[in-house]
């Protein structure tokens, strides 16, 4: 490789490079490890959303299964209404109740866990 | 039914299991093997197990029983048993497994930073434990019974001896691998037979009616809230069964176990989906048995109703077909009695070894003993009591004994477990009051149950579903008594909080180095 006339390069340093190096470890684990205000506000805020998720589902399944009795008890027709041959009870808490569930779980887990790579990220990140 | 082909079925079962159990021990070596599978068992293998270990007598039998009954209102059984894994799976499933403890009394002594609380959930998960192993015996002794005429008392002793076999030679490691075989053996046995019945009435002429056995008059059973089977006030009792299952489940000793078999947080969640798609599976057959009792075993409605999954195949397919079916539900139901008393009996074992045994083995041998033995000892002792209470007790409704088991832990472990990890101002002393109200008034009810308690009206709804009531004031008890008590909230609420709650990812600082190995 041929190199071209001119004057050589010259380096550029700062005498205070070392100095001015940042920490290896982030900031945000260290605020948590080390208890201070803000990591506690970091703790509080991921607790909190995934409680908030949590209770999401949690509040859905009273709504929607703790309903169901309930209209039993206030619309008795229901109790006998026929689909396809078979009560309506029996469809619902037979069979449909479950890929319901398995849905839910399914939405839960991917939240969770969107949750939780952000806060990594944040914390990994500072 | 033909008791050899029957018999042979079980007798198959029965060596699956030990010789699973066999290949288990060549990799069980540490105390932390026996535990917990040295917590490298894959997501798929630990759904299945998990599902297998937990679809016991009452799943298998009970609810088909309990919905020829009782009916509609019984259906919640199963849809509860589902649904307690979802609430397990937004509320503890991943702060569980990162608590690094491997058992409850393990997580309270961390969390709560009190031997006195750790001895209460001790306490506890025997009792619980004893209270779910009680009509997995009865399961057995009813399921032998109506295969070969023997007395109960034998079925029972069967699972009793295999069980301390299998959990003192291969401990959790080779029931990992018994309990997914299980599930998949549970599920073909309750699946296929429904799946010949319906093919054999496409090919002739429909026999039956059979959905009739769900309309019009004479279904009154059918039909929810109908208080068929004589059960007073119908309303509380679906809410209060509903509660029980939905957070007695988390609170169950023997899926707490299994839960810190997953390599970290994440896998213990994407396990639970799983378990909730093979439970959901499992479900759509037990009511198709009682809808198919109806009409083919009118006469288990009145004794007998847990047995009617095993009749029916022999029922509807009298000959060759209805025996090699009924044997293969028969080895289903012993796989079942085999796999939940499996689990049971480790989670017990593991809390008698660490909390009574060890520290005395220790004194008396002066040291001069292998931690494993421990193990090994304290596997017959938890297998003792239930079985001492089996001779003890009458018949049970499977189904009902074991939503007492769940009502216990609901109104126990699950304030204990949901505040413990939510609720960063629980005190010490909110958490054992919380354990000892709702435990006693829980145990109260359900001794009176085995007993035998009030037969109608009030007394007997709440008694029989206590869960309403137990349940709540457990959790305001928590509540009241950790507002009371500030001054005991543990020191190390902040770190324990970080590590209940952090994903792995992130390096932090989560108190304990590693996880508490007592022995190695």
């Amino acid at each position: 490789m041929s190199t071209p006339e001119g004057p050589r390069r010259v380096r550029v340093t700062s005498p205070r490079t070392s100095a001015a190096r940042r920490p290896i470890t982030p900031t945000g684990t260290r605020e948590i490890d080390e208890q201070t205000r803000l990591g506690e506000v970091y703790m509080h805020s991921l607790i909190q959303s995934q409680l908030r998720l949590a209770l999401a589902v949690i509040g859905g399944a009273t709504v929607l299964l703790g309903g169901i009795p309930l209209l039993f008890a206030l619309v008795p027709a229901t109790r006998t209404l026929d689909v396809l041959g078979v009560p309506l009870p029996w469809v619902i808490l037979g069979v449909a109740v479950y890929p319901v569930v398995y849905v839910a779980a399914r939405v839960y887990v991917r939240n969770a866990e969107r949750i939780e790579a952000e806060f990594t990220e944040f914390v990994g990140r500072q | 039914m033909s008791p050899a082909t029957s018999l042979t079925a079980i007798g198959l079962v029965i060596v699956a299991t030990i010789g699973i159990g066999l290949f288990g021990l060549r990799i069980s070596r540490t105390t932390s093997d026996f535990y917990v599978a040295s917590r490298v068992v894959t997501p798929r293998w630990n759904a299945s197990a998990i599902s297998g270990e937990y679809l016991s007598a009452a799943s298998f039998l009970g609810v088909a029983g309990l919905v020829l009954v009782n009916g509609a209102d019984m259906l919640w059984f199963s849809v509860g048993y589902t649904v307690g894994y979802l609430m397990l799976l937004v509320l503890v499933a991943a702060p569980l497994r990162r608590s690094g403890a491997y058992t409850l009394p393990d997580f309270a002594e961390t969390r709560f930073e009190s031997a006195f609380v750790r001895r209460i959930c001790a306490g506890l998960v025997v009792g619980i434990g004893t209270l779910y192993l009680l009509p997995q015996l009865h399961g057995a002794g009813l399921t032998l019974q109506t295969v070969t005429g023997a007395p109960p008392d034998v079925g029972a002793a069967v699972v009793a001896v295999i069980v301390v076999i299998n959990v003192a030679a291969g401990g959790m490691r080779s029931i990992t691998f018994v309990q997914a075989f299980q599930y998949w053996l549970k599920l073909t046995a309750l699946a296929l037979p429904v799946f010949v019945i319906l093919i054999a009435w496409r090919s002739v002429e429909h026999p039956v009616g059979v959905l009739e056995a769900l309309q019009g008059a004479g279904a009154e059973w059918a039909e929810p809230l109908s208080t068929a089977g004589g059960r007073d006030h119908p309303l509380y009792a679906t809410y209060s069964l509903l509660l029980a299952l939905c957070f007695g489940t988390m609170g169950l000793p023997h899926v707490l176990v299994r839960f810190y078999t997953n390599p970290d947080g994440r896998a213990a969640r994407r396990t639970t989906v799983v378990v909730l798609a093979l439970l959901g599976t499992f479900y759509l057959f037990p009511p198709v048995y009682a809808v198919l009792g109806r009409t083919f075993a009118p006469d288990l409605v009145g004794s007998g109703a847990d047995t009617v999954v095993l009749e029916l195949p022999g029922r509807i397919f009298p000959g060759t077909a209805g025996d090699l079916l009924g044997a293969l539900v028969a080895a289903g139901a012993f796989a079942a009695f085999l796999s939940t008393s499996s689990g049971l009996t480790v989670a017990i074992a593991g809390v008698i070894d660490q909390d009574l045994l060890r520290s005395r083995l220790h004194r008396w041998t002066s040291g001069d003993y292998v931690a494993v033995n421990s193990f090994r000892i304290a596997a017959l002792l938890s297998m003792c009591v239930p079985y001492l209470a089996f001779l003890l007790t009458g018949s049970l409704s499977l189904a009902d004994t074991v939503g007492l088991a769940f009502a216990v832990a609901a109104s126990t472990f699950c304030p204990l477990l949901v505040l413990g990890i939510w609720w960063r101002r629980m005190s010490t002393t909110g958490a054992a009051a919380g354990l000892i109200v709702g435990g006693v008034a829980a145990s109260a009810a359900a001794l009176v149950n085995v007993v035998g308690g009030p037969d109608d009206g009030w007394p007997q709804a709440l008694v029989g579903q206590p869960a309403a009531w137990t349940m709540p004031l457990a959790f305001i008890t928590v509540i009241v008594v950790s507002k009371l008590t500030p001054d005991k909230i543990p020191a190390g609420t902040a770190r324990s909080m970080v590590r209940l709650h952090t994903p792995e990812a992130v390096d932090v600082d989560r108190g304990l180095p590693q996880p508490p190995y007592r022995s190695s």
